[in-house]
């Protein structure tokens, strides 16, 4: 298997980048759900927080090289056998994952970022803080993150369930082209 | 606050109002003024914040001090401890609950001058939707003429309470179940 791109297939890295960002996506959104709800004295009290910004700026950072791996890359063209309404709603689908996930990250660093303190990444580095002293902005950071992370995973299941419909009713290769065949 | 206004009116009716009671607005505009909090961390040291918006009045009479009166109205989500993501769990539903409850207050029911500048002030506080009695000592720091033409007045004061006699019932351990209060009110005579 070859690692680029073709017009018909998805090479080995945009594959692996996409159910890495997949795996990473519905991970935080479990543990950030789990973890606000902890009391003060669990031990992931403070390691829950911490691994899930680390992560996600991490995550971040591979959404940009995605993207970037995905710009210099040749797309495969839909299937002959996806009918319009169908490309047209998986494109824009797809625009919208990606624009949620980067409002969703944005609006997870300006909570933490608030009150201008810099964002710890794993004890490596800190992003420093930029946009901060809004009126009550971990608030509303907060309330966007939230609610954006839900909308993501309502698309994202949506996204899933039309990979499983091309799968086992249109019995086409959509699904097996993400896994590289 | 009917009632009183209602008494008042009477009281002018018949032309026997005693020395007026001076009033007070809280100077919270030239922050003269502060709700300091703090709560044991852990039993190993102190966690310290404010309220930054709060506003209120009160009457005191030199003359008559048992008659003085207080009511401080404090917007909960305005904590302050210096942390956003603290402030942020404090005003979300394992504490103050802001968006249910956005409304605290204070409203003094006696004042007891205990001696020169000392006195015992009681009132009902209202915090998480729970409004219990609290009973806070005050010292009368001064009062008098300012630098611009008015006239201002203040008070300290200091008092304890619960969390969970006002409903927050979130573990953070024994030695963190009390929250200490100062309040320091200058306010200008209207």
């Amino acid at each position: 298997m070859q690692w680029r791109n073709d017009t018909t297939r998805y090479g080995l890295a945009a594959v692996l980048m996409h159910w890495l960002v997949a795996l990473t996506v519905f991970g935080l959104f479990g543990l950030g759900l789990w973890m606000t709800g902890l009391t003060y004295y669990d031990q992931w009290y403070r390691l829950g927080p911490w691994w899930h910004k680390s992560i996600g700026v991490s995550l971040f950072l591979l959404v940009l090289v995605r993207l970037g791996w995905r710009a210099l890359n040749p797309q495969p063209v839909p299937l002959p056998t996806h009918v319009g309404w169908e490309r047209r709603l998986s494109k824009a689908t797809h625009e919208l994952l990606y624009l949620l996930l980067f409002a969703i990250m944005i609006s997870g660093y300006l909570i933490s970022t608030a009150d201008g303190r810099a964002l710890e990444v794993f004890g490596w580095f800190a992003l420093p803080a930029t946009l901060h002293g809004i009126e009550h902005q971990e608030d509303i950071a907060g309330t966007i993150h939230l609610t954006l992370a839900i909308t993501l995973m309502a698309l994202a299941s949506l996204h899933a369930l039309a990979a499983l419909k091309h799968h086992f009713l249109d019995r086409d290769r959509t699904l097996l082209r993400m896994l590289g065949r | 606050m009917r009632k009183l206004l209602l008494s008042a009116a009477l009281l002018g009716l018949a032309g026997a109002a005693p020395v007026q009671a001076a009033d007070y607005v809280i100077d919270t505009r030239g922050a003269h003024a502060y709700i300091h909090f703090k709560v044991q961390h852990l039993g190993y040291s102190w966690l310290g914040g404010r309220f930054n918006d709060f506003g209120g009045e009160f009457s005191y009479d030199e003359s008559n001090p048992s008659a003085a009166s207080i009511v401080v109205n404090i917007d909960p989500a305005s904590i302050d401890s210096n942390h956003a993501e603290r402030d942020k769990h404090l005003r979300g539903d394992d504490f103050l609950n802001v968006k249910k409850y956005p409304e605290a207050k204070f409203v003094s029911t006696s004042f007891e001058q205990n001696g020169d500048d000392k006195a015992t002030l009681t009132g009902d506080f209202t915090l998480h939707g729970v409004t219990k009695p609290l009973t806070i000592d005050v010292e009368h720091i001064g009062a008098g003429p300012d630098p611009w033409g008015g006239n201002r007045r203040g008070f300290h004061g200091i008092t304890e309470f619960k969390l969970a006699d006002h409903g927050i019932d979130y573990d953070l351990g024994p030695a963190s179940q009390t929250v200490y209060l100062e309040l320091s009110v200058e306010g200008v005579r209207r």
